[in-house]
């Protein structure tokens, strides 16, 4: 058993005033010691799944179906003491604004001993002793008089730094992390990225990475997974995907980055804008800005395909591509 | 430039050529530190004796990372904010002086602000939101709506669906294209862009990019590019200019800078983009830490505290622009200037120490 | 979606994410239409106007003469014949008196945050957007009547000023100036650092013309919606006033008046007793649930 996470046909929808089908259909794996990147545009769909994973949707606003299990645990069933004892030792997630996430009125250090002590029953004395540890082990210079500072006298890259062993304070097995990294200056970008990237060696834990920067996702990831209008369009080894792309949008999205292009000629670019999903997509979301749409596209859903191992992709051309090497 | 008779016209190119569009010299801008009642009293010294110039037609990227002091030159230069010394100087007139009105300036130049919502009034419709600064210049409601009209579809938006819409109607990329058409609506001569597409995904973002890249040559406009992301400035830009901690430390023409950056900080900025290639992930961070808060910035040249190549001279010496190779390409640092004292400036080639 | 395919290269961002079939809508246009769909409100309002159409029509009602008693009739029960909510400690009829009263304390409660609203909102914009030296100048005036708790500042002036309606109603426009001042500065200077401010300069327009097309729009819904949840205060303190002689006169038909002198009551006759009192909490808590549905109604991106 390899899979920590097992995602599959997941359905979220958001009701209310208007109603928002967010997640349609989404299966997805994590393995163990693996970074996953979930890459997407705005209302792809990707903090959607990164919160349902970890129960995070208002319940009266939200209707989820499908299954999640983590460790052979049905999260969508959890309740009370186990969903506690599922958030932290299990799973665990860092934020994009690290400045909502802590809590301004509590010390760094005491936020984290508290989260120990309830998760582990420990000594005060113990607790603190780890938060210290934790402050040493995300790399926070002269720790020890770090831990008395509140959130806002710390600065973003720090902030983010304690908010990850707060994260990381339990030890929990995955780690969920929504666009860390969004709100930080380059340069901080790329330390927080490396940090990241040695603490889940360090760990042994397991990464989902949600980014809407293609860069970003290649700093991090082993594996990666492209998300479109709630499903996922593509997955498979980042080093495939950024090689050779075989979903549209995926093509699109690593053309238009203005990285790749020459000065002086227009980027590549995906036409119109993503989808409103105030209803099932019936058809392939991405049709209506589709380069190489065809008439079937717009009349039912394309099928999931596997055109290599472990590489998925939801598109028709791909089946057919697939259909004729067959032959 | 086919623009409707009844749109204001552009303001009359006086200097020719080679007179920059826009000429920044000394540019000042400080702000008070509210502190406790007894605590004494701190400056954040946003923008510090910053010189610049943009050339008609060129596009003059800004980069730099939180507290540089690139939004706030923006602000300044865009009078939302007096400096507090310096000259702006637009196509050779003084601005604020006799020469050129506070009035007449604003004509000239028109701004795109990063948040596409908040830069738009939720009340207003996307025509109504263009007509304003026209009606404000005393067009009449009848032409400035055909004005609004003829910039939305110059930007993409068709009028019969667009106009009549209200902010929060349109998408991210829509609402930044409208305010576009807006700043356009006065027939400027230089835009200022304060990282307008920051905010929009990228696969928006590559068509807004196109946009403004088209609506240059059409419109025969010169742009200030501000932005945190190098990839798109490098796209966008003649001519960069790297800003740290409200100074500038380097400037120069693109393929120069990217090729032969000469300033530390400009190098570590360069090196601390994600790389796009999965064997070739970065694999030390250039930089240590944070930026440093502008408030009391450090002595001598402001990056030393966090420079790999600091040394005694740097805390005590501000490094001049000097020029790296040619002219156009200078830095602000003490290992390319001969004789400042650096270890690193001993072992210049000799043709740059007798330059 | 085959709608949008043809959308020519030019205007590249085909309109995938914003339907073309809907019209667009003004804001309050919005506004109201969300607020329809509100019950809690709808209830609210209807049961408000009922109150005031009742309070405007109450002499073509065919009701009892409100000042008439009779010492022979004095403190009937509720459902007593002839006199269905019974009459008070003057023998007069509670109907009547009850919905004659709802025009001064209507008129009494609501004048003042009307009048409040116009002054409070011209100087909190002033303050808000001026800035600096005038803001000051303004905003700690304000603050010091804002110190004062204000039934206190409320009896304080009106005892100062004497008794009487048209008093009651200066010195409750003078409690509630400061608060809505308040509330309208606060908002201004958020709207007033908004970028489509910034962009309303640079294109050269007076203070004058973004006051007026870029700023009230945007202050006035949530300075309307603070002004709304005052009504209520407002119709308590000037019950208070009243209640305490420094209001209404007797025997004028007012709820606050009326609820002190049937105060004498209270033991024999507790339902007749309470009636005013009720009224008084009917019309206000629907004024607050009112003022919370606008306030929802009106905040567009939820």
């Amino acid at each position: 058993m390899s899979a920590l996470v097992e995602i599959s046909d997941l359905h979220v929808r958001f009701v209310g005033e208007r109603t928002v089908h967010a997640i349609n259909g989404v299966d997805l794996t994590l393995n163990a010691g693996e970074t996953l990147g979930l890459l997407g545009e705005s209302g792809s769909g990707k903090s959607v799944t990164l919160r349902a994973l970890l129960r995070l949707l208002p319940k009266r606003r939200t209707v989820i179906s499908g299954s999640i299990r983590v460790l052979d645990q049905d999260v969508l069933a959890l309740d009370g003491e186990a969903l506690s004892r599922f958030r932290g030792r299990t799973v665990s997630m860092i934020f994009q604004e690290p400045a909502l996430a802590l809590d301004p009125v509590y010390s760094i250090g005491s936020q984290i001993a508290e989260t120990v002590m309830r998760h582990e029953g420990c000594s005060r004395a113990a607790a603190d002793q780890r938060a210290l540890e934790m402050l040493n082990v995300v790399r926070i210079p002269s720790a020890k008089s770090r831990l008395a500072a509140y959130p806002h006298e710390l600065s973003g890259g720090m902030r983010q730094r304690a908010m990850i062993a707060l994260a990381l304070s339990c030890k929990p097995k995955i780690l969920l992390a929504d666009e860390p990294t969004t709100a930080l200056d380059a340069t901080v970008q790329i330390q927080i990225l490396l940090l990241l990237r040695e603490l889940q060696r360090e760990f042994g834990m397991s990464v989902i990475f949600v980014t809407h920067d293609i860069g970003v996702a290649v700093e991090i990831s082993d594996r990666l997974a492209v998300m479109y209008g709630g499903q996922i369009v593509e997955q498979g080894a980042l080093r495939d995907i950024i090689r050779a792309p075989s979903h549209p949008y995926t093509r699109g999205l690593l053309g238009s980055n203005a990285h790749a292009a020459p000065k002086g000629q227009r980027l590549e670019t995906i036409p119109g804008a993503p989808p409103v999903l105030d209803a099932v997509p019936r058809a392939c979301p991405f049709a209506a800005r589709c380069a190489v749409v065809e008439q079937r596209c717009n009349l039912q859903p394309p099928p999931v395909v596997e055109i290599a191992d472990g590489r998925l992709t939801r598109c028709f051309l791909a089946a057919g591509q697939d259909a004729s090497a067959m032959n | 430039m086919d623009r409707n008779a009844a749109s204001l016209p552009q303001l009359e190119d006086l200097g020719g050529a080679a007179q920059p569009l826009l000429r920044v010299e000394h540019l000042t801008k400080h702000f008070p530190v509210a502190g406790g009642l007894l605590a004494k009293r701190r400056t954040v010294r946003a923008v510090d004796d910053v010189t610049f110039a943009v050339g008609k037609g060129e596009t003059l990227g800004i980069v730099g990372e939180s507290g540089c002091g690139k939004s706030t030159t923006a602000r300044v230069l865009m009078q939302l904010a007096p400096p507090d010394s310096g000259e702006i100087l637009f196509d050779g007139m003084l601005v604020g002086g006799r020469d050129m009105s506070i009035a007449e300036f604003r004509r000239g130049v028109q701004m795109v602000f990063q948040d596409s919502y908040a830069s738009l009034n939720p009340r207003l419709t996307v025509e109504q939101s263009i007509t304003f600064g026209l009606k404000a210049q005393g067009i009449s409601g009848a032409a400035a709506r055909k004005v609004a009209r003829d910039l939305l579809s110059k930007v993409g938006l068709r009028p019969e669906i667009f106009a009549e819409r209200y902010p929060h109607e349109i998408s991210g990329g829509q609402r930044q294209r409208v305010n576009i058409a807006r700043a356009l609506a006065l027939s400027p001569r230089l835009v200022i862009l304060d990282e307008a597409v920051s905010a929009l995904d990228k696969s928006v973002e590559a068509q807004v990019l196109n946009l403004l890249v088209d609506l240059k040559t059409e419109f025969g406009l010169t742009y200030l590019f501000i932005s945190h992301d190098l990839n798109v400035v490098r796209y966008m830009s003649d001519r960069v200019m790297v800003m740290y901690l409200g100074e500038v430390v380097e400037y120069g023409p693109v393929e120069s800078l990217w090729a032969r950056a000469a300033h530390p900080y400009t190098r570590a900025l360069l090196s601390a983009m994600p790389s796009i290639d999965p064997d070739r992930r970065t694999q030390t961070a250039p930089l240590a830490g944070d930026p440093p808060n502008p408030i009391d910035p450090p002595s001598g040249c402001r990056f030393h505290p966090r420079c790999p190549h600091a040394e005694p001279v740097c805390a005590q010496t501000k490094p001049p622009l000097f020029a790296v190779e040619d002219e156009a390409h200078r830095a602000a640092c003490l290992m390319i200037v001969p004789g400042s004292g650096h270890s690193a400036s001993a072992r210049l080639p000799s043709a740059m120490r007798d330059a | 979606m085959d709608a949008h395919v043809n959308v020519t290269a030019m205007s590249e961002p085909g309109p995938a994410d914003a339907p073309v079939n809907r019209a667009s809508r003004g804001y309050w246009a919005n506004v109201a239409r969300r607020l329809s769909r509100d019950k809690t409100s709808m209830v609210c309002a209807a049961i408000l106007l009922l109150i005031f159409l009742a309070a405007i029509l109450a002499p073509w009602m065919g009701l009892a003469d409100p000042y008439k008693g009779s010492m022979i009739r004095r403190l009937r029960h509720l459902g007593a014949p002839g006199f269905p909510l019974g009459t008070d400690e003057l023998g007069r009829d509670m109907i009547a008196r009850l919905i004659y009263g709802g025009r001064l304390s209507l008129f009494i409660g609501m004048s003042p945050v009307v009048l409040a609203f116009v002054l409070g909102t011209s100087l909190g914009l002033v303050a808000g957007y001026a800035g600096g030296k005038v803001n000051t100048a303004i905003m700690r005036t304000v603050d010091v009547l804002f110190a004062f708790p204000s039934v206190l500042l409320a009896i304080a002036i009106s005892g100062v000023l004497g008794a009487g309606v048209l008093n009651s109603i200066v010195s409750l426009t003078i409690v509630f100036t400061p608060q809505i001042a308040r509330v309208a500065e606060s908002v201004t200077t958020g709207v007033r650092n908004m970028d489509f401010i910034h962009a309303a300069r640079a294109s050269g327009a007076g203070d004058f013309t973004i006051i007026r097309d870029h700023v009230l729009g945007n202050v006035l819904g949530p300075i309307f919606v603070y002004a709304t949840g005052l009504i209520s205060v407002s119709m308590i303190l000037a019950a208070g006033l009243s209640f305490l002689g420094l209001g209404v006169k007797p025997p004028e038909p007012e709820w606050g008046l009326m609820l002190n002198t049937l105060r004498t009551a209270i033991y024999t006759n507790p339902w007749v007793a309470a009636l005013p009192g009720a009224m008084i909490f009917m019309v206000s808590i629907c004024f607050n649930l009112l003022s919370d549905g606008l306030r929802s109604a009106m905040d567009i991106r939820n």
